[in-house]
């Protein structure tokens, strides 16, 4: 499984970024090979509009299973996740991102 | 009482809710009063100016924008149009591309740029113009449909549409958007003058030090108008007296104002100082206008 974390840093103790489309950094644990890996989406800063359309394509090419996040998207963001069929998971926020793991591995964060 | 060729007017503001329809609507009956004038409400994100007037409707039109619709059969996925687009509302999601249309601006780069000409523009309803009459008072408003975020194309509209029905009328006042961005970009540009109306708190100077830096951006002429004197401090007079910005009035803060506008009725109407102020507000944004744009 491919999970992706909407996040403010890059490492497993970096704490999830409750926005969707204005996230610091889409983060990406591999649980098949144990990698974690991360896209900086800082840049969406500068945006006056779409960043969560913006945002969206980008976690469509990462195509994870899974994505954990804080808020969850917004209207225009979630009509274009809903084109695939990966699980979104809201009401991470206040956690790191091992903790949201944790979390999620036990069945506790709720599905968008 | 009005000697040049036409002349408009917008009245905007920094701040919401310092009195830009209060003085819109007062000012077009009481121009209605002697002769023809246009009043055009350009907050089309929520028009209320017609709340003011027991105007019969004779013309109602639907508002368009142009948006790229995507044709599957001639695309090759190339992604140039998710990169032409500003404002994302053109992305690829894995064999699809997908439009936005709310966030779409209408600029037709992704149509324009796409080498299969797979995103034909087509046109998309935004909302309804309608005019109605009272009298000498020509009202023209827009309203955009609810999720609809695009301002700008029905103010557009809505300008055009008053300019062409009424090119003969004297007097045109626009009641503008508030705030500094696209929309009321949109309403104030073209103006001869436009009137900042604000109030003297420290909220009303911050927005109207906003709205001046951008007035001043256009070159448009401009002047001040000061509600709810009395309340607040001292701070806008001595800001518009430091930067030489004319105030063409000062309208006091009265509980009676605020309870005439809250019932829907015309305030000049009721006070009697109103009807002189808004002679004053007339005759120095005409005197004003006289001097074009710098």
């Amino acid at each position: 499984m491919k999970i992706a974390f909407t996040a403010s840093g890059t490492s497993w103790e970096s704490k999830i970024d409750p926005r969707f489309g204005r996230a610091e950094f889409l983060v990406i644990y591999d649980e098949a090979n144990g990698t974690l890996s991360s896209i900086d989406n800082s840049s969406v800063k500068n945006e006056a509009h779409g960043a969560g359309t913006a945002t969206a394509q980008k976690i469509f090419e990462i195509s994870p299973d899974v994505l954990i996040t804080g808020n969850g998207p917004g209207d225009h963001a979630s009509t274009a996740l809903r084109h695939s069929k990966m699980k979104i998971l809201v009401n991470a926020h206040d956690m790191t991102l091992k903790q949201a793991y944790e979390q999620y591995q036990k069945g506790l964060l709720n599905e968008f | 009482m009005i000697d040049a060729a036409t002349i408009t007017i917008a009245i905007a503001s920094g701040k919401g809710g310092t009195g830009k329809t209060t003085l819109s609507t007062n000012m077009a009956a009481f121009i209605a009063e002697r002769e023809a004038v246009v009043l055009a409400d350009l907050d089309v994100e929520e028009p209320n100016s017609g709340l003011f007037f027991r105007a019969e409707p004779v013309h109602q039109e639907v508002n368009y924008k142009a948006i790229p619709q995507w044709d599957e059969s001639k695309c090759t996925l190339c992604g140039i149009c998710t990169k032409a687009c500003n404002y994302h509302a053109v992305i690829r999601l894995g064999p699809s591309i997908v439009v936005f249309p709310e966030l779409c601006h209408s600029c037709y780069a992704c149509s324009e740029l796409c080498p299969e000409a797979a995103l034909p523009m087509v046109q998309k309803k935004t909302g309804i113009l309608s005019e109605f009459r009272t009298g000498n008072l020509h009202f023209i408003e827009s309203r955009l449909d609810i999720g609809e975020e695009q301002a700008v194309p029905a103010i557009a509209k809505t300008k055009k549409y008053a300019a062409e029905k009424h090119p003969k009328v004297r007097l045109t006042l626009y009641d503008s958007p508030p705030g500094t961005s696209c929309p009321v970009i949109e309403a104030v540009r073209d103006a001869d003058l436009v009137i900042l109306v604000t109030e003297p708190t420290p909220f009303g100077l911050h927005d109207l030090k906003l709205a001046v830096e951008t007035v001043k951006v256009f070159g448009i002429p401009f002047g001040v108008v000061i509600n709810r004197y009395g309340t607040g401090n001292k701070e806008v007079d001595e800001y518009c007296h430091q930067e030489q910005i004319p105030v063409l009035a000062r309208i006091p803060d009265s509980r009676r104002i605020a309870e005439l506008y809250s019932a829907g009725k015309l305030i000049y109407r009721e006070i009697p100082e109103i009807r002189e102020i808004l002679e004053e507000i007339l005759n120095k944004a005409i005197t004003i206008t006289k001097g074009g744009r710098k």
